[in-house]
């Protein structure tokens, strides 16, 4: 990693809360900081509500912050002026997790996918604006006769494919990539998958990849981020990650990954499916501790902070030499 | 034993401004009482249009095709009336959208909608239905449910809508669920526990599920069998283990390789499936994979392939099986097939 040394994005203190019902508020993101390289892949993972799609609106400016800050090539990007946002804006892009509300149903898929060419000028006739389109949309695996269709003439996986299309035509330095394969079936994803791998060899691009899909988070990724309820409990290298979890909840995460065997599934102890999805509302203390079978005292007074446990292997839990590696 | 669900020869289009769309042409598809069935295949292949027409919901420009037949414990699904088509929709079958922020209403809280169900099939009053809403919201893993429950969809994240639409479905307490992708924006952890919830409500109330997705480790936890589907027919079908270790057709086959695995290092290119499917506007006469198949031969784009039965219910539509074709010995040898090792833990 020492080859990019100047992060591109640093996430630092980053809050977020939002308001639920009279003087409540779901603390969606609270303190996280992770910082990502430049031409590099960080994965996203965690359960469901974790927060993932917040910390990626905030990078984009789409959400305010509660607190913290973002910087992007060191600069603020909630402090932006409007020439800056402007270039920004054509910078960093995002995929969204909900393709079908995320995509104008008036606006033919051409349209679609040429507006962000349209905005920043990015070809110099109809042609090559057209040309541009087709090779965008047949990048992703639909072809020229898709363009005047409508998005709700599309399937799902389709759709997720248009939100891809747009997001590259716009030519961007970093996108936000919020489950953008969760509807495709694998050879599809591979296809996708390859294209982004592709995409940043050639042109040095810079991807946040929010899955669920450990495999292929895994695949893409150069380092992971493992969030919880709001808070990073682990990040290290995709390997090292793999290779050697050590938080109870990355271990569990990992554990519970479904096997395309059915001889297997059969096979499969209840254990790994253990720990319930239920969680307490837990304000204090270490926010997975309800469902950690290491949970101690301790886990319940302080909330543990992320700790360098091995070179760039970053774990917050009081209980490691108890854990079982 | 009598199947719940018969489908026969199934064809549905859409008349576009550019032609006729046929998403999907012919498709027979059964699902017996308390059975667990998957449907997978290509994006774009037809399984959401399937789904939505056992149910009935295909919409203009889109039309089920005359001489399709979907029978739902012995009544002719096409020709209910606009009461029955009520009670039939959400009470006996219910689906779980693909597209679940789509599907809910935004102006609504969560806890209607999942009342307005339960107070339209179910005889329970008001309060009732609050309680059992917030008991379902619980179920799928929404953590204070109590509160949630008072909430609008958007500000549930895309995992939690997700499992909104999940516990509408279960509200009813269906015969038949249809569960259109349902765990694709979940984490692991929540998908076993849903996947748990699913056989649960299968035991408990003796529901059908047909599983539309294309995890295939989803559907070999769940899918006693399989469906494959691909540009709008089925090409394969037969047992979970059939699929899995004795997959007949080279899409089925192409399908399982391309599963990324665990224990490969680095960032390698995945085997993808080179070229894109037929646009279904002008389907060919042939195979419909015959473009992409490194196995097809001069017949297979000029006529569609008969379908072989290996027995016990496995058949496929492909030329290989003919009598006069020649052999391909991986694909006739059941220790070359591509499951087994695929993923490593
Ligand atoms: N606009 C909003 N208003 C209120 N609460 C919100 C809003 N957006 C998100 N939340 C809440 O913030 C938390 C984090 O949501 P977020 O969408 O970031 O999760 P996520 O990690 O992306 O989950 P998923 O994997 O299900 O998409 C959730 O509890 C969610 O209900
Ligand atoms: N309203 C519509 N108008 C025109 N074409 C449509 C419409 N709805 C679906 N189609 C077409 O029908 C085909 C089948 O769509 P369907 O939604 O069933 O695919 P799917 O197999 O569910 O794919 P995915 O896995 O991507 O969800 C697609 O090629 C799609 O473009
Ligand atoms: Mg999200
Ligand atoms: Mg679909």
């Amino acid at each position: 990693m020492s080859e990019h040394n100047t992060p591109l994005i640093q996430v630092k203190h980053l809050k977020k809360y939002f308001p639920a019902g009279r003087k409540e508020v779901v603390k969606a993101i609270d303190d996280i900081s992770f910082d990502i390289y430049e031409r590099e892949t960080v994965g996203l993972v965690g359960e469901s509500g974790c927060g993932k799609t917040t910390t990626g609106r905030i990078n984009l400016v789409l959400y305010d912050k509660t607190d913290g800050q973002v910087l992007y090539r060191g600069q603020d990007v909630h402090q932006m002026s409007r020439a800056e946002r402007y270039r920004f804006k054509k910078n960093a892009q995002i995929v969204f997790q909900d393709p079908y509300s995320s995509l104008d149903p008036r606006m033919t898929v051409a349209d679609i996918i040429g507006e962000g060419i349209d905005v920043h000028h990015l070809a110099a006739n109809k042609r090559e604006r057209l040309e541009k389109i087709y090779s965008y949309l047949r990048a992703v695996g639909l072809n020229e006769s898709h363009a005047s269709r409508f998005v709700h003439e599309f399937s799902g996986g389709q759709r997720q494919r248009i939100g891809i299309a747009r997001a590259l035509a716009v030519e961007p330095e970093f996108i936000m990539l919020d489950e953008p394969i969760s509807a495709l079936d694998v050879s599809i994803q591979a296809q996708v998958v390859n294209l982004l791998i592709r995409l940043q060899r050639e042109k040095g691009l810079t991807y946040l990849f929010v899955a669920h899909d450990l495999a292929m988070v895994k695949h893409i990724s150069d380092r992971i981020v493992v969030m919880y309820l709001g808070t990073v409990v682990e990040t290290a290298a995709s390997d090292a990650l793999y290779g050697k979890p050590m938080h109870p909840y990355t271990q569990s995460l990992i554990a519970a990954v479904p096997i395309p065997d059915p001889e297997k599934e059969r096979r499969r102890s209840e254990e790994t499916i253990q720990g319930e999805a239920t969680i307490a509302g837990a304000t204090q203390g270490c926010r997975f501790r309800t469902r950690c079978k290491y949970a101690t005292e301790a886990c319940a007074r302080e909330m543990p902070s992320l700790r360098e446990v091995e070179p760039g292997h970053f774990v917050a839990c009081h209980n490691l030499d108890q854990v079982g590696r | 034993m009598d199947n719940l669900l018969e489908i026969k020869g199934l064809r549905v289009s859409y008349h576009t401004y550019q032609g006729e769309v046929q998403s999907v042409r012919g498709v027979d598809l059964e699902i017996g009482q308390e059975e667990s069935v998957a449907l997978v295949g290509e994006s774009g292949c037809g399984k959401s249009v399937t789904g939505k027409s056992i149910l009935r919901l295909i919409q203009a420009p889109g039309e089920i095709l005359p001489g399709s037949q979907i029978t739902f414990d012995g009544r002719d699904v096409l020709s209910l009336s606009k009461k029955e088509l009520r009670a039939y929709r959400g009470g006996q079958a219910s689906i779980i959208f693909q597209d679940a922020l789509a599907a809910l209403n935004p102006t609504m809280t969560v806890g209607r909608q999942i009342m307005e169900n339960l107070l339209y099939h179910r005889k329970i009053g008001k309060r009732e239905a609050r309680a059992e809403a917030i008991r379902l919201l619980g179920e799928v893993g929404i953590p204070n449910p109590e509160k949630r429950v008072d909430q609008y969809p958007h500000e549930f994240s895309g995992g939690m809508r997700q499992r909104v639409m999940i516990a509408i479905a279960f509200a009813c307490q269906p015969q038949l669920l249809i569960a259109d992708e349902p765990t694709t924006a979940l984490d692991v952890t929540i998908q076993a526990q849903i996947i748990k919830l699913l056989k649960q409500l299968q035991r408990e109330n003796h529901t059908s599920i047909l599983m539309i997705t294309h995890d295939l480790g989803v559907v070999a936890s769940i899918a006693q069998r399989i469906f494959v589907m691909y540009s709008g027919v089925i090409v394969e079908r037969g047992s979970s283990d059939d699929i899995f270790y004795r997959p007949r057709h080279p899409y089925t086959r192409a399908l399982l390789q391309a599963v990324p695995r665990m224990d490969q290092e680095g960032k390698q290119e995945l085997n993808s499936i080179e070229g894109t499917p037929p646009d279904l506007i002008a389907p060919p006469e042939g195979c419909p994979f015959a473009s992409r198949c490194k196995y097809a031969m001069p017949v297979c784009a000029r006529l569609a392939p008969e379908v072989t039965d290996f027995g016990g219910g496995h058949r496929c539509a492909c030329w290989l099986y003919h009598e006069m074709a020649p052999r391909v010995a991986e694909l006739n040898d059941p220790d070359a097939a591509p499951a087994g090792e695929e993923v490593g833990q």
